[in-house]
């Protein structure tokens, strides 16, 4: 891959124009890269580019300073096409010290510019970075360009007016630093002012030394002499459907999701969540929304979560319950008592690298096994995937919706990776989404808690103070006529198979599942779910426009899977999954429908390159022609 | 419901065959709740029982109100998002020592430390029952059982010291088949707002039968029992001669005999259900050395949760705009693409 410079000084290009750029931001995780990432995304999605993200930090909330597991990245990929992942390698690089180049270099593109810090360079911040020589002298960094600032000085100087302490005043460097790297890509710089001056509304001092150092650092790129080749960069606005856009989290969407799910269903919702990385911002989110109709509750543990998400259920309001993995496991007995008294319930997993305490603040797809089979008994519920960010709002509302028109638990997953990430977003119209009003049962005549819609097989839902329905339900079995306590042989097999059947048959209220690029048949399909779909769609695009004959299908309802699905897979050679773990769908995909698939797995804590999919496709095709 | 039409202890009763061993004491209290029920003036469609898991637990299906029998340890979480999706609801928790002490005891914990309006009612057997006579939490140490062949090596827990300890604002402790007396206490844990801890010492008779024959027979009964009456100096015994002094010395509580040695009603303790130092006190006192308390040991109301809860959300709804998704999904920075 070419970098920003090669792009620039090659002849393929006119003037200063290049077509996506790949910008990481590194430090210390105390340095503020993430702020600076989200200041620079929004200035991106404001002038226009397509854009993703990769915010990647450690655990640690603030580790020991210069050390190399303290660093913290934001990576944006943005550009003139469509952009879905936040891009392979890294054509700018910024780096805050000796530890973020030394673990953020590798990435870099041969010939890539280094912005760095070199007032950070001491020899006490190099030994700890493990380096035995000083990369700024060993000619170790000749083959990229290098624009090497003592930043701390540059930032004294401009924040000198507002009489801050030295620490203080060092704290502006990150916008000192994001001012330089706006200057390089023309972005305006008005939407981080504001936002600082909104921000330090009761500090006006802190607010105006941090806008000053922005324009002290957009300034200097354009008085100082940088290296050949540096100046700015110009990358034209993505062709993009016309209408309004935001940038949106895949944690924002799946919340706005839940919320849009409840209006539509037209019932309250009770958010039951307990803290756990990385899925805890979506109850942060919620808890600041109580202009709508939910309740949120941080209960004692994740069973406490669960079970009172299940209570509120049993109520009348749709209980939500979140987590990651490993909290997960622990609501496992209470998401089967949900699959027992057949309950609505929405379970959303944030999935991160495991097991156990694993990696927290990196991402991974190894829960799907746990969705599926996780759980004691016959317990089978429906599982859906969200693909990117946007897909986690329509991904929420099905999600609502199939819980509760068939009073069933719904596991949801999600990601680290989309739940942290941002993409543009084309605002949709809520009124154009069709409601699914909840129909709690009234009718005295007949009931009984085992009564059941015929079509969906869904339990009648009776909530609490409606006269006349008084009942009792819990997890011992039931009988299938009368709904009380029943140890009968045949009714627990009766009553196995209808709550199997009951969520069997979702799939015909499913929609066909679509290709999402190329034919509908053919040489080879690469099968995707959740966050890997940006990857797959670029991978098989260049791929396509190489002349290869391949589609990406990317699948939303991990269980029950379309009607189609069988057939669709059937008409392909081929079928290549890649998944962000050791072979999860691709054995289901094998086990269920005896199809030969092959599989590519990662589990690096970190997304896949669009090229490792490129690759595989590409050998996979190889080695069968 | 309509104020003519008085509900008997019938129209509490489920349809369904109570299924505890012949002379267990949950039997009794049955009987006393159902009876209790429509002296409450709560609509049956308004009553909502939760239990966990254990012979207590099945209480639920006995009752003919809303129900829901859950998993082991777990009633007190279920009935929080009960009461929180609906406040409206009169939500009573059914559980044992075990279910509520030992697999649940977090959750009892935090239940009573956060003040959800529920009546949280734990039948004390000092036994597993349904798993067939293991010791549990509450059980005396040295207590024989299938798992502690050579008796249990453990400390019991007090269920009320837990209570007053976890922060409950309302802790009482009666007997099963004392109706008169469980009914008054439940009358009062009804009428309390925010969580009200009841103990219930139940006789199990299969596993543990008679462990509380000390307080229940007739015969010794005045002596192993202090029955506590707020304003009422706490005074025990045949002829009510025996009371409870405060040890300035020790900071502990003796038996004085009053008429002994210079004792007179001026040194035996007025019961304050209100002081919480009293209560814990109260709570430690167990036989045979000391009469064990009957009756509210605590009663301390503050706002529930559920009621704090509902007014913050009203509190701060008004700076938060009306509940409007398009306008949600367009908060923040926007911008027009052409």
């Amino acid at each position: 891959m070419m970098s920003v410079v090669e792009k620039l000084v090659s002849e393929e290009v006119e003037g200063n124009v290049v077509s996506d750029v790949v910008v990481r931001f590194a430090g210390d995780s105390g340095d503020g890269m993430q702020l600076t990432g989200n200041n620079f995304t929004e200035a991106t999605a404001v002038y226009g580019n397509d854009l993703a993200t990769f915010p990647d930090f450690p655990a640690e909330i603030r580790a020991p300073a210069g050390a190399t597991f303290g660093v913290s990245a934001f990576q944006i990929y943005f550009g003139s096409e469509d952009v879905t992942t936040a891009g392979d390698e890294v054509d700018v690089l910024v780096a805050m010290n000796p530890a973020a180049l030394i673990t953020n270099l590798d990435d870099l593109v041969n010939g890539g510019l280094i912005i760095l810090d070199s007032g950070s360079f001491t020899d006490k911040n190099r030994v700890r970075a493990g380096y035995s020589s000083n990369p700024l002298e060993d000619g170790s960094l000749d083959s990229y360009r290098l624009i090497s600032i003592d930043i701390g000085k540059q930032v004294l100087e401009a924040v000198k007016p507002f009489g801050l302490s030295h620490k203080f005043a060092l704290r502006c460097k990150n916008m000192w630093t994001l001012g330089l790297v706006m200057w390089l890509f023309d972005r305006s710089r008005d939407i981080t002012i504001d936002g600082l001056r909104a921000k330090f509304a009761h500090k006006p001092e802190i607010a105006e030394a941090n806008v000053a150092a922005l324009n002290a650092g957009h300034a200097y790129g354009e008085t100082a002499e940088l290296p050949t080749g540096v100046e700015v960069y110009k990358v034209p606005k993505a062709d993009v459907k016309s209408g309004l856009y935001r940038n949106i989290t895949g944690t924002e969407a799946l919340a706005f999701g839940l919320l849009a799910g409840g209006q539509l269903a037209k019932v309250p919702l009770m958010f039951a969540s307990y803290p756990i990385t990385p899925a805890s911002s979506l109850l942060h989110t919620l808890s600041s929304k109580k202009q709508f109709d939910i309740i949120t509750f941080q209960a004692e543990d994740e069973i406490a979560a669960a079970c009172a998400a299940i209570g509120a259920s049993f109520a009348g309001s749709l209980g939500v319950t979140s987590s990651s993995g490993p909290g997960i496991s622990l609501k496992g007995e209470a998401i089967s008592l949900a699959c027992a008294t057949e309950l609505p319930l929405v379970i959303v997993n944030t999935q991160r690298g495991g097991p156990s305490t694993g990696l927290p603040t990196k991402t991974e797809q190894s829960d799907l096994n746990q969705a599926m089979f996780g759980r004691h008994a016959d317990t089978s519920l429906p599982i859906v995937a969200a693909a990117t960010c946007a897909d986690c709002f329509d991904v929420a509302i099905e999600a609502v919706r199939i819980a509760t028109k068939f009073t069933t638990p719904v596991i949801l997953l999600s990601d680290g990776y989309i739940a942290n990430a941002s993409e543009p977003w084309r605002v949709p119209d809520f009124d154009e989404y069709e409601s699914f009003p909840v129909q709690f049962a009234t009718e005295q005549e007949k009931f009984t808690p085992a009564n059941r819609d015929s079509e969906t097989l869904a339990r009648v839902w009776a909530k609490p103070g409606t006269p006349g329905l008084e009942h009792r339900i819990g997890g011992i079995e039931k009988s299938f006529e009368t709904g009380d306590i029943s140890y009968d042989p045949d009714n627990h097999q009766k009553m196995t198979n209808v709550r199997k059947a009951k969520v069997d048959q979702i799939a015909n209220y499913l929609p066909d599942q679509k290709v999402s690029l190329g034919s509908e048949s053919g040489a080879l399909a690469v099968v995707g779910w959740g966050s890997t779909y940006g990857a797959i769609h670029q991978a098989v695009k260049r791929c396509r426009t190489e002349g290869i004959e391949v589609s990406h299908i990317h699948v939303r309802y991990m269980w029950p899977y379309p009607s189609n699905f069988e057939q669709l897979l059937k008409g392909f050679d081929q079928i290549l999954v890649p998944e962000m773990n050791m072979g999860q769908f691709v054995d289901i995909i094998r086990s269920r429908f005896l199809i030969d698939a092959k599989r590519l797995n990662k589990v690096s804590g970190q997304p896949f390159k669009i090229r490792e999919i490129e690759d595989a496709i590409k050998s996979l095709l190889e080695s069968s022609s | 419901m309509n104020a003519e039409e008085k509900l008997t202890l019938k129209d509490f009763s489920s349809d369904q065959e109570v299924r505890w061993c012949p002379g267990c004491g949950d039997y009794a209290i049955l009987k006393t709740i159902q009876k209790l029920m429509p002296t409450l003036g709560v609509p049956k469609e308004k009553t909502v029982f939760v239990s966990g898991i254990g012979c207590s637990s099945r209480f639920p299906y006995y009752m003919e109100t809303y129900g829901f029998h859950s998993i082991h340890g777990r009633a007190p979480a279920i009935a929080s998002g009960v009461k929180l999706a609906n406040p409206e609801l009169d939500v009573w928790v059914v559980t044992g020592d075990g279910d509520g002490l030992s697999i649940g005891g977090n959750h009892l914990l935090h239940v009573l430390r956060r003040n959800i309006d529920l009546q949280i009612l734990l039948f004390n057997n000092e036994i597993y029952g349904l798993t067939k006579g293991q010791y549990s939490p509450t059980s005396q140490l040295g207590t024989t059982s299938p798992s502690t062949p050579n008796g249990s090596l453990d400390l019991p827990l007090r269920p009320c010291t837990f209570a007053i300890g976890a922060g409950a604002r309302f802790v009482a402790r009666s007997i099963d088949t004392e109706a008169k007396h469980l009914t008054s206490v439940l009358e009062r844990a009804h009428a309390h707002r925010g969580a009200s801890f009841v103990e219930i010492y139940q006789n199990c008779p299969v596993y543990n039968d008679g462990i509380f024959d000390y307080i229940k027979d007739k015969k010794t009964a005045a002596d192993s029992r202090l029955i506590l009456q707020n304003g009422k100096a706490l005074t025990f015994g045949d002829d009510n001669q025996k009371g409870i002094r405060l040890n300035p010395r020790t900071m502990q509580l003796d038996i004085v005999t009053i008429g002994e040695d210079g004792v007179d009603m001026d040194h035996v303790l007025v019961h304050d259900e209100t002081n919480k130092v009293m209560a814990q006190m109260l709570a430690e006192l167990k036989g045979p050395k000391f009469p064990e308390p009957i009756g509210v040991l605590y009663c301390n109301p503050t706002e529930s949760y559920e009621a704090d809860v509902y007014a913050q959300r009203n509190q701060v709804r008004k700076n938060l705009g009306s509940p409007d998704i398009n306008a949600l999904l367009r908060s923040g920075h926007t911008w027009n693409a052409d």
